[in-house]
C-alpha cells in the first residue's frame, strides 16, 4: 500500500514534470529560433533591412537621430514610437515582406523582409 | 517671401566670390561670407518662424493632414533648435543677428499677416504653399552658404542634419500642396 502510494506519487510527479516540459517545449522553439536583428535610424533615413530575418525572429529598432520617428507597418502589424534614443522592437509574426514607414516623415521608407 | 528668397539667393553666391578671390589672389576685398554665429543665427531663427508658423496653422487650420503637418514642424524645429542651443552654448558662441535672418524675419512676419486673413481651405494652402517656399528657401542656403560656410565641424555637422530633416519638410510639403486642393 505504500508502495504503491509511492508509485502514486512517483507518476503524479512524473505526469507534473512531463507536463513541464511539454510547455517548455510549446515555448522553447519560437524563442530558441528568434534570433535578433536590429535597424538604426539616423540622419533621416531606416538602416539597411537586416537579412536572413524568419518568421519569430524581433526587429528592434534604434532612433540615434534627434528628431522622434516611427517605425509603422503598412499591414499594421506594428507602430512603434520612437523618441531620440529610445529603441522599440516587433517580432516578425509571418513571412512575407513588409513595407514600413514613418508616420511623421513619410519620406522614410523600409522593408523587412521575412522568410519562412 | 520675395525679399527673403533674394537676400538668401544673394547669399548662396557667397561660396562662388570666395573660391574667385582665392583663385585671384590680388583680389584682397573678404568674400562677403556669414561667420559662424551669424550661421546659427540663420539657422535658429529659420526654426523659430517655422515653429510660429505652425502655430498659427494649428490656431486656425482644421484639416487633419494640415494639422499633423504642422505639429512634426513644431516637434522637428523645437529638437533640432534645442540642439543648436546646446552646441552654441558648448562652443561659447553668441549667435548674432545679421542681414538674413531679419530678412527671414520681416518675410514671415508679413506672410503671418496675410495668412491671418483667410480661413478653410484658403488658409491650409497658403499655408502649405508657404511651407514649400520657406523650406526651399532654407534648403537653398544651407546647401549653397551656410554648410560650406561653416567653420567650426560640430556645427557644420548639425547644419547637415538640418538639411536631411528640411529636405523631408519639403518633400512633405509637396506632397500636402497636392492633397490640399
Ligand atoms: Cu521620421
Amino acid at each position: 500500500m505504500s508502495v504503491d502510494q509511492g508509485k502514486g506519487e512517483r507518476s503524479r510527479r512524473e505526469v507534473l514534470a512531463s507536463a513541464a516540459i511539454l510547455t517548455l517545449a510549446a515555448a522553447w522553439p519560437a524563442r530558441a529560433a528568434g534570433r535578433r536583428h536590429v535597424v538604426v535610424i539616423d540622419k533621416m533615413a531606416f538602416g539597411a533591412p537586416p537579412s536572413g530575418v524568419k518568421v519569430g525572429d524581433t526587429i528592434t529598432w534604434t532612433n540615434r537621430d534627434i528628431v522622434r520617428h516611427t517605425a509603422t507597418a503598412r499591414n499594421g502589424a506594428f507602430d512603434l514610437d520612437l523618441p531620440p534614443g529610445a529603441s522599440a522592437s516587433a517580432v516578425m509574426g509571418r513571412a512575407g515582406a513588409v513595407p514600413y514607414y514613418c508616420r511623421y516623415h513619410p519620406a522614410m521608407r523600409g522593408e523587412i523582409s521575412v522568410g519562412v | 517671401m520675395f525679399k527673403c528668397l533674394f537676400v538668401v539667393g544673394a547669399l548662396a553666391s557667397a561660396p562662388l566670390s570666395a573660391a574667385q578671390a582665392q583663385s585671384h589672389p590680388q583680389a584682397s576685398a573678404p568674400a562677403a561670407q556669414p561667420s559662424d554665429p551669424q550661421i546659427a543665427h540663420i539657422a535658429y531663427t529659420a526654426g523659430q518662424l517655422d515653429i510660429e508658423a505652425a502655430d498659427q496653422a494649428l490656431a486656425k487650420s482644421t484639416n487633419a493632414e494640415v494639422r499633423a503637418f504642422a505639429e512634426t514642424m513644431k516637434r522637428d524645429h523645437a529638437a533640432v533648435n534645442e540642439q543648436a542651443m546646446a552646441l552654441v552654448k558648448k562652443l561659447n558662441v553668441t549667435p548674432e543677428a545679421n542681414a538674413t535672418s531679419t530678412a527671414l524675419t520681416e518675410a514671415a512676419a508679413r506672410e503671418r499677416e496675410r495668412l491671418s486673413g483667410l480661413s478653410g481651405m484658403a488658409f491650409d494652402r497658403a499655408y502649405i504653399d508657404n511651407e514649400v517656399a520657406f523650406h526651399r528657401t532654407v534648403n537653398e542656403a544651407l546647401r549653397g552658404t551656410l554648410i560650406p560656410g561653416a567653420r567650426n565641424a560640430e556645427l557644420k555637422a548639425l547644419l547637415e542634419r538640418g538639411l536631411a530633416l528640411f529636405q523631408e519638410h519639403q518633400a512633405h510639403a509637396e506632397q500636402l500642396a497636392r492633397h490640399v486642393r
